[in-house]
């Protein structure tokens, strides 16, 4: 392949970001233009023009995309049907008999396909796969014509125990195949061959339904991006942290959900591998949500079990990023008890907080920042709303009631909120079986690197990594990212019966299949890893554990020892003489393109000899309590081997670095800001 | 005075303490009930009296007030020399309901946390085990008449000396319970969620000093009481009143009565039960814990900001239960008030603030935990079997919308297993799982539907067995909505129906290869008059199938 450019572009709520490498020259463009929600394409495109992108030249386009993300969560799907068995079309309404929340009797739930496109056919398997009433074919095909009559343009067939045998699934999308406008037919256990009907349904209905969806944005995309030149090949983020061609990229359209989130972590893994750094937990802070993730081993966690909201399990392979708040837009309010309480409410993207001047009018978190001089106060003095406002809200709404004055109330809204990110935190950590401390903070997002040293002070963790460029970790996540399959395979047997020559067979045959897939995309890869694991339990536990193998061939007795350290480790209870039982193989291939230089991130050009050079002026900023006067540093013009000790601020186009006093900040090769923490946590 | 800021920062350290011990308990358990129904709970209780400081937010709700009842009876005992006194690394274990405690599946662990030698607070879970022995398996038996025909009964004994399980306690409960072999795993699990918490709470100590916190605790008492009253005070001033029904008590086949008066007495709540049914022969008696606790959790259902501290229970006063079915002592059977009696009690504190408390209170929701229990014998494993099939039903109509469908019990948070998963585990075949059309109680916003499934045993034979409710009377409308469909219960052998005689209960009933049960549980209450209904509303549901075409006649007149 031609040593052309590479660009990494994604989409996200409010902003799609652009970063292009040019190979031969070295060079690295970034652009930062709006989101244009109703087609994504136009986005894109103005942010390939904001950054002189020469389509022709360019080698490969790398694409994350909210396009299926924002589909599910407003329910603007394309019209779709279910065929599924008599008996059973409610499945997808009636959940797992669950409500939105634990106190609270109200709420409300919309099934991803109404009631009536939903419709039953004579069939049915037994838990073993053996077929006790023979599938109706006419049934099916009425069914079908039906479905088309209504105006569906997607189908989904979605039997009971088709993981355990699909012929009754793969026979109805026959027939269906033979008179169905377009390819758009989902099977269930196509995508997911796992028991467990709601969530298997549900994947199906969410990967149909967002199918024609995604096919009509890229054919757009890469229409346009044909008629700008570009002769080269689009590839798509999936949720695990992968990417796929465009053209296929469609037909498991379920994968491409939380992409976005993926590309960051995959980003944060990288970045975290070239600077030595292989335990991260991600911290990314926007402006409406906090999204967290654990990276071990420079590897990005990965799980088949999340759900995107309540009652919406999407079962495929995905980044495990969890939501832990409400980001920069999270209102303080005082409550009836007289206790200050930060969050769950948000500002939102609109109105955002006071300081937007957009008609906000609830302190927020991004509002305390401003007052305390953390942000810039003069970037916001352009708006409406001066920070006279800002200090007025926060007088009349929570310093009165609290009796303390507006910055005092802003200073205690920090430190509520830091508290509040750090235990979400911590329960995010502990549930993976980790101690934070054993990790390096990984901050990103506008306001991650705001809160980072505080955060980590919080979690007793003692180094945080600021990224170069921590406002388009997304897009650099798609320049970085590998090609990657996942396979599962269910054996749920236990570990004395298990046959262990078939367990390696069938890791083996899940690398190849894997290999097979990678080496078709038209990508130049640098190396070809796999990861193997299996799942186990004790049996009669309902919880799982990843245990991690080195290679497709194990021992029964190796297999028991690693299950029990793995076992100890997680929940520190040893359990002799206990049946374990292995529940799936894992596999994961993954394909790894050639490396990417970060060291240009920044500009070379731009950096400064000294730190009094970078350094563009002070201002008053409240720590503890008390003002400090901070040096305010512009990022890019940082020396190489820039080291300074807090208080300081680093300001940059995309985000804005507290270092706290008495921590120590220091630069590295990459650009990335390593802050080690000052005093005892 | 503890400023406002360190109050709220202590209060979140609390919160997390809590939130780990639940965590680590349900990662931990072996039985799928703690494990992945989080039938479990977690807190911190007070020195002195056992008073709530802090329980964790995933508890499961009907604890909500049963485990500081439990912790303050031990203290109590331990006083008066009925319990062993404590030394540091003791747990104790307890599972007797009428020592603040709920029915005997659901055993207690308590703590004592030490701080410069002295018990600073207690630190206690309960959690469901799968059996403590009894009559029959799992311990709902719909026929008990006494608590020993339930299960082994614990006094609170120190089952954690110093630390070091006392294998001779521990062979005791081993020799008295179904499938012992698993439970040290989920006792290991619980006493774990206690060391966790122990850890974590002597790190918030040492952090912000033990003085402070226990300024902190105690100022966040007074100020949940605070919150409390500031709601109470949007209840009118009077009574407000209302009566709910539990079908029968499984043994005696006549209703059981809650009656309920609330009155609004200044800053305070009172809940006068004076009328409500005696104690009855079967096993729906209520112990005075789990009836407080019901109380305490329908009031955090209209008010869930209330932080669960013992703060917001103190205006909250609970009268006229003794002698009534609400406050049994020993020996009554009681394994139906955690499950069942305690929606009820909900149901009756639903009823009676819905009027007063419109923008609040939804209507009645199905508050049942449909247990069907099937026991037998799968010839092709060769072992026998318990089956257990949970059901949830609609929730009532509210101001803000229709209720939804197959929601969880009122009391609980758990889902239900899938049928693919209960097929492959056991020899049964479902015939169908639907969503139980026309269920829904007419209203301007209506009920949400029940769950209508048929599941027929293939091989072998099996006893059915069921404590559910609301098959005489259905989940109650309010402000002008119909009730919902009642629970209806079919057992199909030989091809016949049968109705059973208590219609929601019954116990071993015999079933053959290819008989059936059917249940069908309750829809919610409809909310407010049924003819102000948004035509296209009534249009949506008879184009979903909601409803027919003349139900929605009858039912929404004028549409």
């Amino acid at each position: 392949m031609a040593e052309g450019q590479l660009i990494g572009v994604d989409v996200g709520g409010t902003f799609t970001d652009l970063i292009l490498t040019d190979p031969q020259s070295g060079a690295v463009r970034l652009a930062k233009v709006p989101t244009t929600p109703e087609n994504q394409a136009h986005g894109v495109l103005a942010a390939l023009t904001a950054a002189g992108a020469d389509l022709p030249a360019t080698a490969l386009i790398v694409h994350g995309t909210t396009t299926t993300t924002n589909a599910v969560l407003e329910r603007k799907l394309a019209k779709t049907g279910l065929i599924t068995t008599q008996g059973f079309r409610d499945i997808l309404e009636l959940g797992r008999r669950t409500r939105p929340q634990a106190y609270g009797m109200t709420g409300s739930f919309t099934p991803v396909i109404p009631r009536n496109l939903r419709l039953e056919v004579p069939e049915r398997m037994d838990a073993t796969g053996h077929p006790l009433i023979p599938l109706d074919e006419a049934a099916v095909e009425a069914a079908g014509r039906q479905l088309l009559d209504e105006g569906c343009v997607s189908v989904v067939v979605h039997f009971l125990h088709a993981y355990a045998n699909p012929a009754h699934e793969r026979r109805a999308a026959e027939i269906l195949a033979r008179f169905w406008p377009n390819a758009h037919i989902t099977t269930g256990h196509s995508l997911l061959s796992e028991s467990r009907e709601f969530e298997r349904g549900v994947t199906a209905a969410v990967n149909a339904s967002v199918q024609p969806l995604l096919e009509r944005y890229l054919a757009r995309l890469t229409g346009e991006l044909a008629q700008g030149g570009y002769r080269g090949e689009v590839l798509v983020m999936n949720g695990n942290g992968g990417m796929v061609s465009a053209l296929t990229v469609s037909r498991e359209a379920a994968k491409t959900v939380m992409s976005g989130p993926a590309s960051g972590v995959m980003a944060a893994a990288y970045t975290g591998r070239r600077a030595g750094l292989a335990n991260l937990i991600t911290y990314d802070m926007g402006g409406t949500s906090t999204d967290v993730a654990l990276i071990r081993g420079a590897e990005p966690p990965v799980s088949n079990e999340i759900e995107i909201e309540y009652a919406m399990p999407i079962h495929v392979p995905m980044v495990d990023v969890r939501t832990v708040g409400a980001g920069g837009g999270s209102i303080a309010r005082v409550t009836a008890a007289g206790l200050l309480a930060v969050g769950p409410e948000s500002a939102g993207a609109q109105p955002g907080p006071i300081c937007y001047g957009r008609g906000g009018t609830e302190p927020t978190i991004s509002d305390a920042n401003l007052l305390l001089g953390r942000l810039d106060p003069a970037k916001f003095t352009a708006s409406a709303t001066p920070l006279a406002a800002v200090e007025a809200a926060f007088a009349e709404k929570l310093g009165k009631p609290l009796d303390l004055s507006a910055l005092d109330a802003a200073e205690a809204v920090i430190r509520l909120a830091n508290i509040r990110m750090a235990g979400a935190i911590r329960m995010v950590s502990v549930s993976l079986g980790a101690d934070p401390r054993d990790f390096t903070l990984f901050a990103f997002g506008g306001a991650g690197p705001l809160h980072a040293t505080a955060l980590a002070r919080e979690l007793g963790i003692p180094r945080v990594l600021i990224p170069a460029r921590p406002g388009i970790t997304n897009a650099l996540g798609c320049t970085v990212a590998d090609l990657r399959h996942d396979f599962v395979h269910t054996l749920n047997t236990p570990l004395d019966t298990l046959d262990m020559a078939r367990l390696s067979e069938t890791l083996e045959e899940q690398a190849t299949e894997g290999e097979r897939l990678i080496r078709a995309e038209p990508v130049a890869l640098r190396a070809l890893r796999r990861l193997h694991s299996v799942d186990m339990q004790y049996r009669g536990q309902t919880h799982l554990l990843r245990v991690p193998l080195d290679g497709p061939e194990i021992t029964r007795e190796a297999l028991l020892a690693r299950f029990e350290e793995v076992y100890y480790n997680r929940f520190r209870i040893r359990l002799p003489g206990a049946a374990a039982a292995v529940v799936n193989a894992n596999t994961s291939v993954i394909g790894t393109r050639a490396a990417l230089d970060l060291s240009t991130l920044i500009d070379p050009a731009q950096r400064r000899a000294t730190l009094a050079e970078a350094q563009t002026g002070t201002r008053r900023v409240r720590f503890a309590g008390a003002w400090h006067q901070t040096p305010v540093y512009w990022r890019d013009h940082l020396p190489a081997d820039a080291a300074l000790t807090g208080p300081a601020i680093l300001e940059q186009m995309d985000t804005t670095t507290v270092i706290e006093p008495g921590d120590r900040a220091g630069t590295d090769a990459d650009g990335n800001i390593l802050i080690t923490l000052g005093g005892a946590a | 005075m503890i400023d406002p800021i360190t109050l709220s920062v202590i209060e979140a350290g609390l919160q997390q303490v809590c939130d780990e011990m639940d965590l680590t308990f349900s990662r931990a358990a072996f039985s799928p009930v703690i494990a992945e129904a989080n039938d479990r709970s977690d807190g911190i209780y007070d020195a002195a009296d056992g008073s709530l400081i802090a329980q964790g937010a995933g508890g499961l709700p009907v604890f909500v007030g049963t485990m500081q009842a439990s912790t303050r009876t031990l203290i109590a005992m331990i006083a008066k020399g009925e319990a062993a006194a404590p030394k540091p690394g003791d747990i104790y274990i307890v599972n007797d309901p009428y020592l603040g405690g709920t029915h005997l599946m659901d055993v207690r662990f308590a703590k004592p946390f030490y701080r410069g030698g002295k018990i600073f607070c207690w630190l206690s879970n309960t959690g469901h085990w799968p059996d403590t022995g009894g009559a029959v398996p799992g311990g709902f038996s719909a026929s008990a008449t006494s608590v020993e025909q339930e299960g082994l009964r614990l006094p609170p004994v120190r089952l954690f000396k110093e630390g070091t399980l006392d294998a001779e306690i521990y062979a005791i409960i081993c020799s008295n319970i179904r499938v012992a072999s698993q439970r040290i795993g989920d006792v290991k699990a619980q006493a774990a969620a206690l060391m966790v918490g122990e850890e974590r709470l002597s790190a918030l100590m040492d952090r912000y000093g033990d003085d402070t916190v226990a300024g902190a605790i105690a100022e966040l008492r007074r100020r949940a009481a605070r919150q409390m009253e500031s709601f109470i005070a949007e209840i009118p001033e009077g009574r407000h009143e209302a009566t709910a029904w539990v079908d029968s008590d499984g043994v005696v086949n006549e209703p059981l009565a809650i009656r309920l008066a609330v009155t609004r007495q200044g800053e305070g709540l009172r809940f006068d039960f004076t009328g409500s049914s005696a104690p009855c022969t079967g096993p729906m008696n209520s112990v005075r814990a789990t009836t407080l606790s019901s109380v305490y959790l329908a009031m955090r259902h209209i008010f869930p900001e209330v932080p669960i501290s013992a703060g917001a229970f103190e205006p909250l006063e609970v009268t006229g239960i003794e002698g009534t079915f609400l406050d049994a002592h020993y020996p009554r059977p009681v394994s139906g008030c955690a499950a069942e009696v305690s929606q009820r009690i909900a149901e009756a504190v639903f009823a009676a603030l819905a009027p007063a408390l419109p923008k609040r209170v939804t209507a009645a929701p199905a508050g049942t935990s449909g247990n069907f229990a099937l026991g037998g014998h799968d010839p092709e494993t060769g072992r026998d079997f318990v089956m257990y099939q949970l059901s949830g039903g609609g929730y009532g109509g509210a101001a803000s919308g229709d209720g939804i469908s197959n929601g969880c019990s009122t009391i609980g948070i758990s889902k239900a297993p899938p049928v693919e998963i209960m097929e492959q585990q056991f020899p049964v075949l479902y015939h169908h799982y639907r969503l139980r059309e026309g269920s829904g109680g007419a209203g301007e916003h209506r009920g949400g539907f029940g769950l209508d499934y048929m599941v027929e045993l293939r091989r072998g034979e099996a006893r059915a067995s069921f404590v559910m409710d609301h098959g005489r009377f259905g989940p109650q409308g309010a402000l002008g909505g119909s009730d919902g469909a009642v629970n209806e219960v079919t057992v199909w052998q030989n091809g016949t129906p049968i109705t059973p005689e208590h219609l929601s209960k019954a116990q071993d009933i015999p079933l053959k290869p290819g008989d059936r049960v059917e249940v069908r549980t309750p829809g919610g209450g409809g909310y407010g008059n049924p003819a102000r209904r948004d035509p296209e509303a009534v249009a949506h549901d008879l184009a979903m199938g909601y409803y027919s075409e003349a139900e929605l006649r009858a039912l929404f007149p004028g549409q």
